[in-house]
């Protein structure tokens, strides 16, 4: 079992640390308190240079300077209640604390009464792949022949990887989770001109990855975390220093922080659907053009538009009554382009400091009025690398060539 | 009588109220009967959802978890109390709920139920002795569990 720290201000008063329990052991995680004598947290809050109101965040923070004392502790679990303001500054401060002074995986999240158990579940698997698979995810080279799959909820990509290089690739939508893996591994092999026993190793991440998985007898089965952010490294051929990911898909988006092309603190969405590549879908929709035109035409938009909701329903609302008032179709697009990005910023960017550069993958990353709503509110170029779409696949075909 | 201290867990302040002849209402034994139902598999307290709904007699629907979780907690602990004491800024070694909204609002609950309560505020060391002599007086005043079914008699 790979100990984790976890940092709270008294998660089992929410009701949900059995659950948080369960689920770290399930993904090999034992969850540990680290000690701390009470003497010791006027000291740690000096450190630190805060001190709150809550007796327990004050704790928290004596916790914290203990984890760092600890060799055992290989990652860092932080834990406030949603909603709590106090709590979210002092969660925030220590996990700044924590990254500056060690290299450990650090993950954050604001607890709720009735917490999904997927979100966590996926939150902590990627924790212990980031512990427990350092050393593969050192990689930064794919070798020989390998296919990558990435079986998301949206889109099946599937890429074939010689050398380093994408050989052959396929991408459609998801439907039944299998057939759509067959017909783009076909897809692929087809462009690659090689046949599936060439193939050395196959490796698999997404949402569907434990069923594909099987199906294809995988070498490497991993969570998206890790995978997307060793993909970003490869495709923007960045595997030194400090990066920031932005990732959007069809159905989630990530904020993976990386250091060395290793995911070291990230943070995910799945709140709400407005943030993701379906919002776009819909609207693109409504905007009687294909997605993949979107963004060329919000390009095009010359007066700001807002739309007066987020939300996939409300926010489509909004659109439509735009339209039906007159306002110009560019202007619209670009408005929902910037109601994607306005809203990963204010529920994940702003939690987390950027460290440039800022690369931007996932499907939603090649409708450039994303990408230029990003960059006018970060007001830093945003990179967007060649097969941005690829980044799971490609970042999993690189992993299991190292297996 | 039973006397309800805050902090709620604080060993100190429910031995005060022992010695002087009462019953503290604490939150070590809520939590107690919640660890020894085995009914209830929530580690590590078995705090459930029905604590956190116990609370929204308190407390909106906004508020965080573990602020409910609390409230919901304390609530059994405001309706047992006949007195209280609240022994206000003590280090964490006197007890300590945690956080710091639960706190001022328990606080406030209890001054909602209009019982006879001491608040006393802790001063330091140095002053350690005046602040149990202010508690033990306001609680040898108080009557014991007989003497009021005498009155009630």
């Amino acid at each position: 079992m790979t100990r984790v720290a976890q940092i709270s201000c008294g998660t089992e008063y929410s009701g949900i640390q059995w659950l948080l329990s369960d689920i770290a052991e399930r993904v090999g995680i034992e969850l540990v308190y680290p000690e701390m004598a009470l003497s010791r947290i006027d000291a740690a809050c000096k450190e630190i240079g805060l001190r709150a109101e809550s007796p327990s965040l004050n704790m928290m923070m004596a916790r914290a300077v203990s984890t760092l004392a600890d060799p055992t502790i290989k990652g860092a679990l932080l834990l406030t209640c949603f909603k709590c303001s106090e709590g979210t500054i002092v969660k925030d401060t220590i996990r700044r604390y924590l990254s500056d002074r060690s290299d450990m995986p650090i993950i954050s999240y604001s607890n709720v009464e009735k917490p999904k158990e997927i979100e966590l579940y996926a939150r902590l698997e990627a924790l212990a792949t980031l512990i427990t698979r350092k050393a593969l995810l050192m990689r930064e080279k794919q070798e020989g022949i390998t296919m990558g799959i990435d079986s998301g909820s949206s889109t099946t990509k599937v890429v074939v990887m010689k050398d380093d290089e994408i050989v052959g690739e396929g991408w459609l939508p998801t439907t039944d989770p299998l057939k759509s893996v067959d017909k783009g591994i076909e897809d692929a092999l087809n462009g690659a001109g090689l046949k599936e026993k060439e193939v050395e190793a196959i490796g698999v991440t997404g949402h569907g990855r434990e069923l594909v998985s099987k199906h294809v007898n995988a070498d490497l089965n991993l969570e998206e975390v890790s995978v997307v952010a060793k993909g970003t490294a490869l495709l923007s051929k960045r595997h030194k220093g400090d990066a920031t990911v932005i990732d959007i898909g069809g159905m989630n988006n990530k904020l993976i922080l990386t250091r060395d092309g290793i995911a070291n603190s990230f943070s995910l969405g799945g709140i709400c659907g407005g943030s993701s590549g379906r919002f776009l879908e819909v609207a693109s929709h409504r905007l009687d053009v294909d997605i993949s035109e979107l963004g060329q035409l919000a390009l095009k938009s010359t007066e700001r538009h807002e739309l007066q909701s987020y939300c996939m329903v409300f926010g489509i609302q909004s659109l439509v009554v735009s339209l039906a008032s007159g306002v110009k179709r560019e202007d619209v697009a670009a408005a929902a382009c910037r109601s994607v990005a306005n809203q990963v910023y204010e529920n994940q960017i702003q939690e987390m400091e950027m460290r440039p550069p800022i690369t931007f993958v996932g499907g939603v990353s090649l409708i450039e009025g994303v990408k230029k709503e990003f960059e006018e509110m970060l007001g830093v170029d945003i990179i967007v690398p060649p097969n941005s779409q690829y980044a799971g696949a490609v970042g999993i075909a690189t992993l299991v060539s190292g297996i | 009588m039973k006397i309800l201290v805050y902090p709620p867990n604080s060993l100190i302040l429910a031995d005060l109220v022992e010695r002087a002849g009462h019953e503290a209402v604490v939150l070590m034994r809520e939590i107690g009967e919640h660890v020894r139902d085995a009914e209830i598999d929530a580690p590590p307290i078995n705090v459930t959802e029905d604590d956190l709904k116990r609370a929204l007699r308190y407390v909106s629907v906004e508020e965080p978890a573990g602020l409910k979780g609390r409230i919901g907690l304390l609530t059994p602990l405001l309706d047992k109390a006949e007195a209280s004491v609240i022994l206000s800024d003590a280090p964490p070694t006197y007890g300590c709920m945690g956080c710091a909204v639960a706190d001022e609002f328990f606080k406030f609950l209890i001054r909602q139920r209009k019982i006879p309560t001491l608040e006393i505020k802790y001063e330091g060391k140095e002053k350690l002795e005046e602040t149990v002599k202010g508690i033990m007086e306001f609680l040898v005043q108080l009557p014991k569990e007989g003497e009021i079914s005498e009155k009630k008699g």
